[in-house]
């Protein structure tokens, strides 16, 4: 549906329906014969049962509403954008991210802070990695750069501090080494898309 | 004949009464807060929610931490209020509640063992004090407890109060017509004002409860039963939606409290009242009866709550159209009839 019906303003061409409310009584005689037949209509007992039977489904039929939050929560979607996970290669239990600074660089709140160093071996692996989740927006724009799917949005939500800046650091956010095999991928922004394989082609040899 | 039962009752002394007053103090108070508790559990089924879980089992000792909230906490009395009457109009409520509860009979009467010292062999009576005229004491003192949201409201300096003083007064003008001229045709049936009365006219079972004999009377009692204890349809005087909280904006602590037992004991009471007059009283000679009438005590303070819960409230102007337009005249009609009836 698009959005044109909305757009037009000229009064009497839209296409309305009229919800048909009744109409006031007209005269005495019709005001008493409502208040009669409104009187004698019995929709306060109406009212009353549902009342009722929304008690005792509530207590017999196991219909009750509430999540006692802090001991029981409710399951957040996959794509949820919450503090920052640092994941693993599953092969080697290496961290994936590769330094290359992307993340920091697309931030929009200029949260990620990060340095890198060349190690024994003369490979890049980072020596500083902080993300300020007092200025961090959620946004996902650093999981959807990393073209490692390094960093990535976990599930921890609980994130009230008595501090406006509240750094994390990467150790912090990296997947434990003995819970390499509870790590589980990320299926929002910037993750491969579940048809990806259908879309692999081979290279063409002319290139 | 019944009335010998009565008859029977050893003497009521000043020691009896006293015992009796300072029983109905604590039970009631204790009650009182109870009610809250039951209300917000019934509230919350009815809204498919827990209600208080977590202060002791199932939520049992959130009265206690209530309790101890409202003493503890700080007293506030606005700059420009008038001090005294905002100090005394909570008092009032709370006291009159707790005074018509003096002519009412709550719990058995029963007389203390004879080897307890000092008050051994003291009879205690069901009724503090068993006035001739019992229904018009407790009705004339429920109107008078009014007097508490009334001033208060007016003490206060602030215009929700005065909003709610307002709606108070046009709340107790319209039902209070209402309540004595339906309870007036029972009355007239009976032919006394006493409690006991009643409950000896209707001892013969379910078959003579003047439900049967005054269904419309029943019913307006009852509507003007919710509005005497300014109930949801018709809880104008503190209504949060629209007046903040009414007369009860500026109060904390303590003197909240106390409109808040007040209004318990009246549910309590009003309670009391439709189960004697109306659904057949107690039954003086078993303990049974006892635990029968309070059985229908519990069932109309559960209806004041699943009222509350199911349906909305009215205007001030629609409580007064419906009081005066459509109740007084039933009420009026129905002891018309009565009379002709008891006459024919
Ligand atoms: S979610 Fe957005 S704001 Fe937060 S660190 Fe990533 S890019 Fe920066
Ligand atoms: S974009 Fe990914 S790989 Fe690059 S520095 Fe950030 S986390 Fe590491």
């Amino acid at each position: 549906m698009g959005l044109e019906q909305f757009k037009n303003r000229n009064v009497g061409t839209q296409n309305y329906t009229m919800v048909d409310a009744g109409h006031s009584p007209k005269g005495v005689l019709c005001q008493f014969k409502q208040v009669v037949k409104r009187t004698f209509k019995g929709e306060l007992f109406v009212g009353l049962w549902v009342t009722m039977k929304a008690m005792l489904k509530a207590l017999f039929a196991n219909d009750m509403h509430t999540v006692k939050y802090p001991f029981e929560k409710l399951p957040i979607s996959p794509r949820y954008r919450a503090i920052h996970d640092m994941l693993r290669l599953l092969e080697s239990g290496h961290y994936r991210c590769i330094g290359c600074g992307l993340c920091e660089k697309i931030c929009i709140s200029n949260c990620i802070t990060m340095d890198t160093r060349y190690d024994e071996n003369q490979r890049k692996e980072v020596s500083e990695y902080t993300i300020n989740f007092g200025r961090c927006i959620f946004c996902g724009y650093c999981a959807e750069v990393c073209p490692e799917l390094a960093i990535v949005h976990g599930s921890r939500y609980e994130n009230a501090s008595e501090q406006r800046a509240g750094f994390s650091l990467f150790e912090d956010m990296l997947t434990p080494i003995d819970k390499l095999n509870l790590q589980q991928e990320y299926s929002g922004f910037g993750s491969v898309s579940p048809n990806a394989d259908d879309n692999i082609k081979q290279t063409p040899l002319a290139y | 004949m019944e009335t010998t039962l009565i008859e029977k009752l050893p003497e009521v002394t000043w020691v009896g009464s006293l015992i009796k007053a300072v029983l109905i103090l604590a039970i009631i108070s204790a009650l009182a807060g109870f009610g809250t508790f039951i209300e917000r559990k019934v509230l919350a089924f009815m809204q498919r929610r827990l209600g208080p879980m977590h202060v002791g089992y199932y939520g049992l000792l959130q009265i206690a931490a209530d309790g101890i909230k409202l003493f503890t906490k700080e007293d506030i009395i606005p700059q420009n209020a008038n001090k005294l009457i905002f100090m005394i109009a909570p008092v009032i409520t709370a006291a009159t509640a707790f005074i018509a509860l003096a002519a009412v009979p709550v719990f058995p009467d029963f007389t203390i063992p004879s080897w307890i010292p000092l008050l051994g062999d003291t009879f205690v009576p069901s009724i503090a004090s068993d006035l001739n005229i019992g229904i018009l004491f407790v009705l004339g003192m429920m109107a008078a407890g009014l007097y508490g949201p009334l001033l208060a409201g007016m003490s206060q300096a602030n215009k929700w109060g005065i909003i709610g003083a307002a709606r108070t007064a046009v709340q107790f003008l319209s039902y209070e017509v209402v309540t004595g001229l339906s309870i007036l045709a029972p009355i007239m049936l009976v032919g006394s004002l006493s409690f006991i009365d009643f409950n000896t006219y209707q001892a013969g079972g379910i078959g003579d409860w003047l439900i049967w004999k005054q269904p419309v009377a029943f019913v307006l009692f009852l509507i003007a039963g919710f509005a005497e204890t300014n109930r949801t349809p018709f809880d104008l005087l503190e209504h949060e939606a629209e007046v903040v909280s009414g007369y009860a904006t500026e109060y904390s602590g303590m003197r909240w409290g106390m409109f808040f037992i007040g209004e318990y004991a009246n549910m309590i009471t009003v309670s009391v009242i439709a189960s004697i007059v109306f659904l057949g009283g107690y039954d003086v000679a078993s303990m049974f009866g006892w635990f029968f009438i309070m059985a229908k005590i519990a069932l109309f303070f559960f209806l004041m709550l699943w009222v509350r819960a199911a349906w909305p409230h009215v205007r001030p102007d629609q409580l007064m159209w419906l009081c005066w337009k459509v109740l007084m005249p039933l009420a009026v009609v129905n002891i018309l009839i009565t009379a002709l009836v008891m006459m024919v």
